[in-house]
């Protein structure tokens, strides 16, 4: 990705912030019930900056990301994606934007290469730059085997990648992904990730995309934002996230006098909090990795030598139980059993 | 070009790949009105003019193949609804009245491919080839093609991806007005509410201009009302459909 660059310019340059949202709210009425899917989103990101929303299913991620794509209008409250208003700038921010839906964004009776071509059209390529840009991406994003075949014979990450070449077609200034390693298997997600990060990289742009995997947004995104039930709840990079929690230190005993007898010991080591579960105790706390040797020796000293030890780095889900009481992991498990009384986010695109 | 006309020509352009790339799906979407051709054709009396039964017959199965082409088309929207291409598109700045207007309006090539097909299979047979006539009522199929895609369209953008609404309420439909626009059989002396139902069947006028065109005449009033019955269709359509079209971003 280097010559098109120079034959090619956005069509706005801003330099404000690529995002910019105050009190942006969604609801959705459905059988007489009001679902607040988005509440007062206060939100700004800068340009060039790759930016994860992370939470369970129905936290309201997809509903904001359709909100700034303009495929739904707010309740209230404002937007700005690229400098341009979502509601009253709809077609320039279109022009800005790239996205990448759930779905397949290339129609499954077109051939991968003809999709891409109509993209750069309908973005205001002239024909022969489209078809430049189409075979650009085709090598970049290592379709040549499958952009001549039509895309329903194509499989899934061959599809994913389609669709990500066709949110590329026109240099997108920010380009979003929703959920875009939903249905890959981990080697395909594995290199999904890989590209993203590269493009990122590259591109400069700047690039939002939705998940629920923690893995996902830890290993991808430089700054992660916790959506719960349509609120932000934390937003910050993810190390410094989890390092607030701390590291867990599990310990393993003969007996759970011996756990005890050592839990009295390690509540002196300060900012610590500890646990007894039978002969197992779980300490947390800040750096807990680059104590342990001094931890064991202490307790060696003091006659409860523990007979296991764990040391576990916090992880986003360890971040989201402490700010919300439950684990994500759980989340994800019940809400896909209660999500039929609450509008789900595609359902809700159509009748908006 | 203004910016509209750029757009729809891009979507028409999109649209029509999968039909140069497959042009046998043409051929396969008119097996129906081919088998009626087939099995309808040879138990027709003569005609009262000593006319042969086929003259007759062929503009009605040519209107039927359009009506049907053009009214099945909204399940490729419906599909694109499903997969998740028609949201990138509207994500994409194409104008949404082009993003209807455009998909209208590509039906006119595959009708007209099929138009040529049933001419060029029954021109062998006892069938009197009038091209200019054959010219002038494909204009009018035009037209009617495009109205009747438009509905076609609006009504998938109204089912919300909901197949079995698309094809109950399309079948509901189609049968009726073929029927009452005498297609297959002559409406003359049926029941009077027989009568008014195919007098405002705006298909009816289309069936007789294309009749009197094919038959190689040109009775001014009945063209008339052809082109009137099409365009009124054609303008329900766009409008009906660059509503809907409108309301689904």
């Amino acid at each position: 990705m280097g010559s098109y660059r120079r034959a090619m310019t956005y069509h706005h340059e801003h330099t404000g912030p690529a995002i910019v949202t105050r009190g942006l709210t969604r609801h959705f009425t459905s059988r007489k019930q009001t679902v607040e899917a988005v509440q007062g989103l206060d939100l700004e990101i800068g340009q060039g900056e790759l930016v994860a929303f992370l939470g369970p299913n129905g936290a309201g991620k997809s509903t904001t990301l359709r909100m700034l794509t303009t495929l739904i209008t707010p309740t209230s409250g404002t937007a700005y994606v690229a400098g341009h208003d979502v509601v009253t700038g709809q077609r320039d921010v279109r022009r800005a934007i790239g996205f990448v839906g759930q779905g397949n964004g290339a129609g499954h009776r077109q051939l991968g290469r003809d999709e891409l071509i109509s993209q750069g059209r309908a973005h205001g390529l002239s024909r022969a730059d489209a078809r430049r840009r189409a075979a650009e991406l085709v090598e970049d994003l290592d379709l040549t085997e499958v952009a001549d075949r039509k895309v329903s014979s194509l499989s899934g990450g061959q599809r994913r990648r389609l669709d990500i070449a066709m949110g590329l077609v026109h240099l997108p200034r920010v380009l979003f992904l929703d959920e875009p390693s939903t249905g890959l298997d981990p080697q395909n997600r594995a290199n999904l990730q890989d590209l993203i990060r590269r493009l990122h990289a590259e591109s400069g742009s700047t690039v939002v995309l939705t998940t629920h995997y923690l893995e996902e947004a830890d290993a991808l995104a430089g700054r992660v934002i916790v959506v719960d039930h349509g609120r932000v709840i934390a937003d910050d990079t993810a190390a410094r996230l989890k390092s607030g929690l701390g590291d867990l230190v599990r310990l393993g005993f003969g007996s759970f006098a011996d756990a005890s007898r050592a839990a009295t010991r390690l509540e002196r080591v300060p900012d610590a909090r500890v646990e007894v579960e039978g002969s197992s105790l779980d300490l947390r706390v800040l750096d807990g990795s680059a104590m342990v040797g001094e931890l064991l020796a202490d307790l060696a000293a003091d006659g409860v030598p523990p007979t296991r030890v764990e040391v576990a780095r916090p992880t986003l889900d360890d971040v989201f139980l402490d700010l919300t009481g439950r684990s994500l992991r759980e989340t994800q498990s019940t809400d896909t059993a209660t999500d039929t009384d609450v509008p789900t986010e595609t359902e809700s695109e159509v009748a908006a | 070009m203004s910016t509209f006309v750029a757009d729809t020509v891009n979507v028409m352009t999109r649209e029509l790949k999968p039909v140069w790339r497959e042009p046998m799906a043409v051929v396969f979407a008119m097996i129906q009105p081919l088998v009626f051709l087939g099995l309808f054709a040879p138990l027709l009396p003569e005609m009262a003019g000593g006319g042969s039964a086929l003259q007759w017959f062929v503009p009605g199965i040519v209107a039927m193949t359009a009506l049907m082409g053009a009214s099945f088309t909204g399940s490729n929207l419906m599909e694109e609804m499903q997969s998740g291409s028609h949201e990138r598109q509207l994500v994409s700045p194409l104008g949404r009245p082009a993003l209807l207007v455009g998909r209208a309006l590509k039906e006119v090539v595959p009708m007209l491919m099929q138009v040529a097909i049933i001419v060029a299979v029954v021109t062998p047979f006892s069938f009197d080839l009038h091209l200019g006539g054959v010219l002038a009522a494909a204009f009018v199929l035009s037209i009617f093609s495009i109205g009747v895609g438009a509905l076609s369209f609006a009504l998938a953008l109204a089912s919300k991806g909901e197949d079995w609404m698309f094809w109950t309420v399309q079948q509901t439909l189609l049968f009726p007005t073929l029927l009452t626009a005498g297609v297959l059989l002559p409406v003359d002396g049926a029941p009077r509410w027989l009568e008014v139902v195919s007098k405002l069947n705006p298909m009816t006028y289309v069936v007789d201009a294309v009749r009197a065109l094919f038959a190689g005449t040109f009775p001014v009033e009945v063209v008339a009302q052809g082109v009137a019955g099409a365009g009124g269709v054609a303008a329900l359509g766009l409008w009906v459909g660059v509503r809907a079209m409108r309301r689904s971003s």
